[in-house]
């Protein structure tokens, strides 16, 4: 018996039908025009094809070996968390008129897709308090590179200040688009986990085209956005404002602290951590740059009998059709994630959204008191949403290590992106920590630093 | 006056319908107005909707009804390559030590994780004959834009900073010359020949000692398989430029050919194309990149590898052009392609390139008389007609595409490539049966036959859709782009 290829149904027969339709003899024919010096002449070397139950088994196994958010009470976030994901989210991004669909280039078989995308667009402006946001994006650090492309592009001003208290990879990112562009990062420093604002004021003059903060920032503080504004409110430079958009549950949205585009992932809405990816990126910015927008706009308009429908439209500004020209080069979104995202916070609705983003603030308050009660130093003393910065005797590493065998996952080294805060440890507490974990947690911690 | 059919959620709303339920919060709890100026405490709650959770269910039931994709019929959209999406894929990307573990958490806890990517990165290198590849890039346009960025690199590094040119065909998708842009280069277009293949005397004419890099699909966008590849290469390398191969149509030739082996030196490919994982409705997709074993070092950062029984990330690459995305690229997207290739093998994915290519011809040779086509050779994959035969009819080809939905097909793509007039660009895939395929032909022979006595059903389609013709127009000229609350 030779191998079956379930995914492929064309039979000995139909196979000699098309050949004949075609006029040939053989399939092979139909590669002739591939010159032989380039032709493979051998099988590719690949593991030979699994059945089902099999592979199932194999990869089953192999995933078991990793240590998961499931397995082990997670502290870890920096720009990743473990939060609660309704049941319905993944029943309804599972049905296949969704998931195997293409970009829905035509409206009269693609409502549905398009009135999802319609009504995220509309959640992410409520969230931000935004006139306009779009489809979605890769991520919130590609959506950050986009914000600053589009802000330098607008100001036709090549200098760019971004806070150093930004995510490290986002700011990694940047730099690898701005030198694309030929744009010139100036990193305004961080103080006390904060934007410094002396430093900001000093930076700032008409040659800069925006100002770029993360709300709250990458050490979990709540950046003071209407401060920054103040300085940039009446000049051209643009306000760039990268937010996690479940901390909006509970914070002022940078749409009333005067943003000119926010930014962002909303990982934190139904989609798991998946060792980082495919998350979704959000950008929302206000009327008057709409047609800067980059990626895929849905709109509202009416079909020939009047009745309300949806479209992708202001497609002029992108790369199918401008080229070169196009606001940006990005083609797909992320409309599973997005869809995703919006069951989650059409499930949340009003108040589970405000009641989630309250239980992190609460929690994460709860488990610093717990810390600074039992003698492990906090770091900083600004407000913090769901992350804060412990100091540690030992290496981040080490106490981490004995952590995992106590069953938990501990939090982000931040030795690792600076020297300065070697031995100290990014730590979320979401809505998904109880009690006990973090009283647990703060415990062992608190051992791995005796013990040292 | 305007109708709806069909609510938005936030019509549904209704006060004090919850359709969660979060953790206890069993914490004591601090007052925030103590702890957060109140500045920053949110006034008014954003308007989510407030819906029961049947109400949430129904809702999205009821779109996902109005929305079409592979499960629910033929999709042979050009250039877009909508095969099935295996199932256990799905089910394999879901399960819990692939989706519930964390980036930042320590290498040795995600051994099964960094295990697959390794061995898709390899396969990869098998499959293209390309020397290393990362997995980092978001989608194909982002692998373009690293890729472009890696040769930008690499020609900086060899003091080559005139090299400002990427030379493009006339035919290519709009993300090609989107993306030299990105990455600071200024596109130059090389003219398609009357074979519907780059004119060998314009691109000598095109390129020089500007040229960066020449990008090409190869199979080319009209479905054509450029014979001429080592000459291009020679042309190319002759003047000191790389040459970039985009993956789009890497279905029609696994297994037959290499891009490694043609002489490409930076190649993506689009693991949501020919490696089945699925378009999701626009997204995500994943774009890995290979490189030649010369332009290694210009990947982007970190890149998967093995030391002894241990897999490692490494991020020390001093020439790296950089992080051109958080984290690890799109893992679970990934997982989904590596599935596939461990369901499929060499000798599944080189069928599954035959009955590609098998399945296109069948169906051109059978509309060939009906619908100009302009080029008349084999195709691979996919191949380009012409409706100019019934645009004199005064049935164009956006008629054509609209009535195939009366029929219950996804249309194929339309008006593009742009050097084709009228396109229509039809891309089976090799997962569809014969049946479908002659059933998709009939139904465009009976349109064509619908454009000579009765026009007008052709012209007014769709007329079995949920919303007939939109009016795009309007939407663009008076944008609506989010629902309006009354206030």
């Amino acid at each position: 018996m030779g191998m079956n290829f379930r995914y492929l149904p064309m039979t000995k027969q139909d196979e000699q039908d098309m050949l004949q339709t075609i006029g040939i003899s053989s399939t092979e024919d139909l590669f002739s025009d591939i010159p032989k010096e380039i032709r493979l002449t051998r099988e590719l070397n690949l593991t030979p094809p699994y059945s089902e139950t099999k592979l199932l088994n194999e990869l089953t196994q192999l995933a078991n070996k990793n240590v998961t958010t499931k397995s082990h009470a997670s502290f870890l976030g920096a720009g990743v968390y473990d939060h609660y994901i309704p049941s319905v989210v993944d029943h309804i991004i599972s049905r296949s008129e969704f998931y195997t669909a293409y970009t829905p280039y035509q409206p009269e078989i693609s409502q549905g897709e398009l009135q999802a995308i319609f009504e995220f667009q509309t959640m992410i402006c409520q969230l931000t308090a935004m006139d306009i946001a779009n489809s979605s994006m890769y991520d919130g650090a590609t959506a950050l590179a986009e914000a600053m492309t589009i802000s330098s592009a607008q100001t036709k001003r090549k200098k760019v200040l971004v806070s150093k208290a930004i995510h490290p990879e986002s700011l990694e990112v940047m730099y690898t688009y701005a030198n694309g562009h030929d744009l010139e990062i100036i990193e305004i420093p961080e103080k006390n986990g904060m934007t410094d604002s002396v430093e900001l004021a000093s930076l700032l003059d008409e040659t800069v085209s925006s100002v770029i903060v993360q709300y709250p920032n990458f050490f979990g503080q709540i950046e003071p956005l209407a401060e920054i504004n103040e300085m940039i409110k009446d000049t051209k430079t643009m306000f760039v404002v990268s937010s996690n958009p479940l901390s909006l549950g509970m914070l002022t949205p940078p749409g009333d602290l005067g943003a000119d585009f926010v930014v962002g992932d909303t990982q934190v809405f139904g989609i798991p951590a998946q060792y980082g990816g495919p998350h979704c990126g959000y950008f929302a910015t206000k009327k008057k740059w709409m047609r800067k927008v980059p990626g895929r706009l849905v709109g509202q308009t009416v079909d020939e009998d009047g009745q309300r429908g949806f479209v992708l439209t202001l497609q002029a500004r992108e790369q199918h059709i401008r080229r070169e020209k196009a606001t940006s080069n990005i083609c797909s979104n992320q409309a599973l994630n997005a869809l995703a995202s919006s069951v989650a916070m059409s499930a949340l609705g009003k108040k589970g959204l405000k009641e989630m983003a309250y239980q992190n603030m609460q929690k994460t308050q709860f488990a610093k008191r717990a810390f600074q009660n039992s003698g492990v130093p906090i770091l900083f003393d600004g407000p913090m949403f769901n992350e804060f910065v412990i100091q540690l005797k030992d290496s981040v590493s080490n106490v981490n290590h004995r952590l995992l065998e106590k069953g938990m996952l501990g939090g982000f080294d931040l030795g690792k992106i600076d020297a300065k805060y070697e031995k100290c440890m990014l730590v979320a507490v979401t809505e998904m920590r109880t009690k006990e974990e973090i009283e647990n947690f703060v415990k062992e911690v608190g051992e791995a630093n005796d013990n040292q | 006056m305007t109708t709806n059919n069909h609510p938005l959620l936030f019509e549904l709303s209704k006060q004090g319908r919850v359709s969660y339920s979060l953790p206890e919060l069993d914490v004591e709890e601090t007052d925030l107005d103590s702890i957060v100026d109140s500045t920053y405490l949110r006034k008014e709650s954003p308007e989510l909707p407030e819906i029961s959770e049947l109400q949430l269910i129904r809702h999205y039931t009821n779109l996902s009804k109005r929305n079409y994709g592979v499960d629910s019929g033929f999709y042979p959209l050009g250039s877009c390559t909508m095969k099935y999406n295996p199932k256990l894929n799905e089910d394999v990307a879901r399960l819990e030590g692939l989706s519930y573990i964390h980036p930042y958490q320590s290498t040795e806890t995600v051994q099964g994780a960094l295990a697959i990517m390794y061995d898709l990165q390899t396969s990869f290198e098998e499959i293209t004959g390309m020397h290393r590849f990362t997995l980092q890039t978001a989608a194909g346009a982002h692998g373009e834009w690293a890729g472009l960025m890696m040769i930008r690199a690499f020609h900086e590094k060899n003091g080559d900073h005139q090299r400002t040119k990427v030379v493009i065909p006339d035919s290519a998708h709009g993300t090609n010359p989107a993306s030299a842009a990105v990455a600071g280069f200024d596109p130059v277009t090389v003219q398609t020949n009357e074979q519907g293949l780059v004119d060998l005397d314009d691109l000598r004419r095109v390129v020089g000692n500007d040229t960066a890099a020449l990008m090409l699909t190869n199979p080319n966008t009209l479905g054509l398989f450029e014979k001429e590849i080592t000459e291009i290469a020679k042309i190319v390398h002759g003047s000191g430029g790389k040459l970039y191969y985009d993956g789009a149509n890497l279905n029609a030739i696994m297994g037959y050919t290499r891009p490694g082996d043609m002489g490409f030196d930076v190649v993506h490919l689009n693991l949501h194309k020919t490696f089945t994982g699925p378009h999701g409705g626009g997204g995500p997709g994943s774009g890995p990149v290979g490189v030649s074993k010369e332009m290694e070092e210009f990947l982007p950062s970190p890149i998967v590898n093995k030391r002894e029984d241990m897999y490692v990330l490494e991020h020390d690459r001093p020439n790296s052009i950089g992080r051109v995305k958080p984290y690890f690229g799109n893992f679970g997207i990934n997982v989904r392609a590596y599935t596939y290739i461990r369901t499929m093998g060499a000798e599944g994915l080189k069928k599954a390139s035959t009955y590609a290519v098998l399945n296109a011809n069948y169906i051109m040779r059978r509309l060939e008389s009906t619908f100009d086509l302009p080029f008349t050779q084999h195709c691979k994959h996919e191949f380009v007609l012409s409706g100019k035969k019934q645009k004199k009819l005064g049935v164009r080809t956006l008629d054509i595409a609209k009535r195939l939905l009366d029929y219950g097909y996804h249309p194929p793509t339309i008006y593009f490539p742009l050097n084709v007039a009228e396109a229509m660009m039809i891309e089976p895939t090799e997962t569809e049966s014969k049946e479908t395929l002659d059933a998709f032909v009939d139904a465009l022979l009976s349109i064509d036959q619908e454009a000579k006595e009765q026009p007008e059903l052709v012209q007014e389609a769709p007329h079995t859709t949920v919303v007939k013709r939109m009016d795009e127009t309007l939407a663009a000229r008076k944008p609506i782009v989010k629902y309006e609350f009354e206030s």
